[in-house]
């Protein structure tokens, strides 16, 4: 098997990480707005959820995440009667998404937090409800002070797709993987194997910038 | 390390208590590993960032590609390549060491990015002082730069060290019993996966919490009056 | 003659060990035109912050348009505190001018002045858009409809901020400060504004001042606050030409000079 011959099967495997890592980051973006927003609420039972739920994911490893949704969470739906069998894409979107919004809702929360309190008066002195004021006046100032540390965590999270294969997940590594188990190459393969993810980053590095530009163009904006 | 091992199905607290045992043995595997590796990414990462701070682009441009190669791609496929490529130029590591050196290699790349953050958030108008008062400059780095830096690097260096103790258990993929890896073998035996591995994650939980009150500790012990951080 | 809009009877207001309002008698008629002065401290932004419900208070009442601001009448009469349904109800008749303007930086400076008009007065755009328009005339920036805070100078940031608060039609306008966080050179622009409104509208103008000639040429009333009380308060040519109080005089002599 010539190298040149490694590509097919490696541009399989890249879409299925292309995949995993923009159905996980939506994911994690929707849990890390529902639990950053839910961290800072009056309401204790909502606080206190969002709480565990960040201190969970945080606290323990990602791959004892996603064995536990992949192997476990199934014995755990015989012994309440459901059928909690995911299939691998599911268990693995499932548990970067989880993952990835915990660190996030962390980001979210600090973001919310550095909007100066003069604002919060102002929307007050205009009579806006709370609700509108999050909306309103907080969240589109939080954003642009998230999307540094959400260029991160996207990145981290494509590196963290590689884990899905050890769950027999068709992606970019486990490719790779079935080839050096077919030719032995380990350096050409690992080596393309990691240009590849290198490549990959700078694209999504890329793109995370465009969406700070784009999310931040009021404060760029010239006279 | 498993033969012979005797576990109780009785019920799934005695099953518990009956690994327990077993899983804090892979506990010990996963601190060794977490020490060890953030020894490596603690020296390596200063090399990187002395390089990067090179006056000469030549050494300082590569060290910054390295650095972001590494940064950029994932653990678990460097760890494949030191498992796999090491050996065919010669060089046989034990599983352990080699997984220690990944995660080490791994963080490298983010403990050179808090050295160099901390060293430049001494200003140059400390050196110039300390130049003016005609300190040496080793008198100038021991005396002035480093009790202004560390409170600024410690902490964050802490941070990674739980970060490094979360990822371990990518070392199981080349044989390494830590503590997920374990608790894997043991579902595997007994068909069951819920308890092992749920305990698996309580016992993080405990570890990150104790990891990150003693760094919160370390933090509050250093000395940090009257510099301005942040 | 008198019919105080603004109502402030034996207010306490404490900031933890630290009382900053001690029993405070004030009243403001409508349509009256009202400078605070007094030394940093005094408790002078307070009496704003309270009315636009920013703070809340420790002691007294304090009534607007003759209802109660910070209590509502519970089912037997008595006071109780204000639910925030109350606070709503009772802060629409108040706008409020800030030292340091606060305009939503994200907002382009037309966005800031029909923001609140359409998401809570409930205005068509169209309309929002108009009254914005009409008050940007009024604080001549008709041509900076589209730029973003920013670009602006600070004169012509309070401007817009003077022209937010008027777009929700309040009955009082607070100015706290409006003048302090300027450029020396920019002070002026805004005080003609705020003259301007002080001439040609029946709005009710409660102001906390430093500048005190502007404080003289506008006012109907000037009052000298010290200590978490007024010390002194008169018309402004009385109490600027000749105050009864020596810490009145001390306070002018000091400013003045």
């Amino acid at each position: 098997m010539h190298w040149t011959e490694y590509f097919p099967p490696l541009m399989e495997g890249a879409w299925v990480t292309i995949q995993l890592t923009v159905y996980s980051t939506i994911l994690g973006a929707a849990l890390a707005f529902v639990f950053g927003i839910g961290k800072l609420s009056s309401n204790w039972a909502i606080k206190g959820v969002s709480v565990a739920y960040i201190e969970v994911f945080r606290g323990t490893s990602l791959l004892v995440q996603l064995f536990w949704l992949y192997f476990a969470l199934p014995l755990a739906g015989i012994a309440i009667g459901i059928d909690l069998r995911l299939p691998p894409v599911l268990a693995g979107v499932l548990a970067l998404g989880l993952n990835i919004g915990a660190y996030g809702a962390e980001v979210v929360r600090g973001a919310i937090q550095s909007v100066h309190t003069d604002q919060h008066e102002a929307a007050r002195a205009l009579n806006f409800t709370p609700r509108q004021t999050l909306w309103n006046v907080t969240i589109p100032q939080a954003v642009p002070e998230m999307m540094p540390s959400f260029g991160n965590l996207a990145v981290q999270n494509l590196k963290d797709t590689a884990l899905v294969s050890l769950i027999s997940l068709g992606d970019l590594t486990f490719r790779a993987e079935q080839i050096r188990n077919f030719t032995q190459d380990s350096t050409t393969i690992y080596s393309m194997l990691l240009v590849t993810y290198f490549g990959m980053a700078l694209v999504l590095t890329a793109v995370m910038r465009g969406l700070e530009t784009y999310v931040s163009r009021w404060r760029t904006a010239r006279s | 390390m498993l033969f012979g091992y005797q576990w109780d199905l009785s019920s799934p607290l005695a099953f518990a208590v009956s690994i327990l045992p077993i899983l804090l043995t892979g506990m010990v595997v996963t601190i060794q590993a977490t020490v060890l590796g953030f020894l490596v990414a603690l020296v390596l990462g200063l090399v990187w960032a002395v390089l990067k701070a090179a006056p000469s682009r030549f050494i300082s441009w590569p060290a910054k590609v390295v650095t972001e190669f590494i940064r950029d791609t994932p653990l678990l496929v460097q760890l494949f390549f030191l498992y796999y490529v090491l050996p065919e130029y010669g060089i046989v590591l034990p599983a352990f060491m080699t997984g220690a050196l990944a995660l080490g290699i791994q963080y490298s790349a983010y403990t050179s990015e808090v050295y160099r953050a901390g060293l430049e958030a001494v200003g140059t108008d400390q050196r110039e002082a300390a130049r003016a008062l005609n300190l040496s400059s080793a008198r100038t780095f021991t005396h002035i730069v480093v009790p202004q830096a560390a409170p600024r690097i410690v902490p964050a260096m802490g941070n990674y060290l739980v970060s490094i103790m979360k990822d371990v258990p990518v070392l199981s993929v080349v044989t390494v019993l830590e503590m997920l890896n374990v608790a894997k073998i043991v579902g595997d035996r007994t068909f069951d996966y819920l308890v092992p591995l749920s305990m698996v994650g309580a016992l993080y939980l405990i570890m990150t919490l104790v990891a990150s009150t003693g760094v919160r500790l370390l933090d509050t012990w250093l000395p940090k009056q009257g510099i301005p951080l942040k | 003659m008198t019919d105080p809009i603004i109502k402030f009877d034996n207010v306490v207001k404490r900031f933890g060990e630290l009382t900053v309002l001690d029993k405070l008698n004030f009243e403001v008629n409508r349509g009256e035109k009202v400078s605070i002065i007094g030394p940093s401290g005094s408790g002078k932004s307070t009496v704003l912050r309270i009315l636009m419900t920013l703070e809340s208070i420790n002691g007294g009442v304090v009534t607007v348009a003759g209802e109660p601001l910070w209590h509502e009448r519970g089912p037997d009469g008595s006071l109780v505190p204000a639910s925030e349904a109350h606070l709503r109800k009772m802060r629409a008749q108040l706008g409020m001018v800030f030292q340091q303007f606060n305009l939503f930086p994200h907002m382009t400076v037309l966005r800031n002045i029909t923001e609140a008009p359409t998401k809570v007065l409930g205005l068509s755009k169209k309309d929002a858009k108009d009254r914005a328009e009409e008050l940007l005339e009024l604080v001549g920036l008709a041509d900076q409809a589209q730029k973003y805070p920013h670009q602006l100078s600070g004169g012509q940031q309070q401007r817009v901020g003077i022209a937010r608060a008027l777009a929700m039609r309040p009955n009082v306008l607070l100015f706290d400060e409006p003048t302090s966080a300027l450029d020396p050179e920019l002070v002026g622009e805004v005080l003609n504004v705020i003259g301007k409104l002080a001439e040609e509208h029946d709005l009710t103008i409660l102001l906390v001042t430093h500048e005190m000639r502007f404080a003289r040429e506008i006012s109907d009333r000037v009052c000298f606050f010290d200590q978490g009380r007024i010390r002194e308060e008169g018309a402004p040519e009385d109490l600027f030409t000749d105050p009864n109080e020596e810490r009145t005089r001390e306070f002018l002599k000091a400013v003045l000079s």
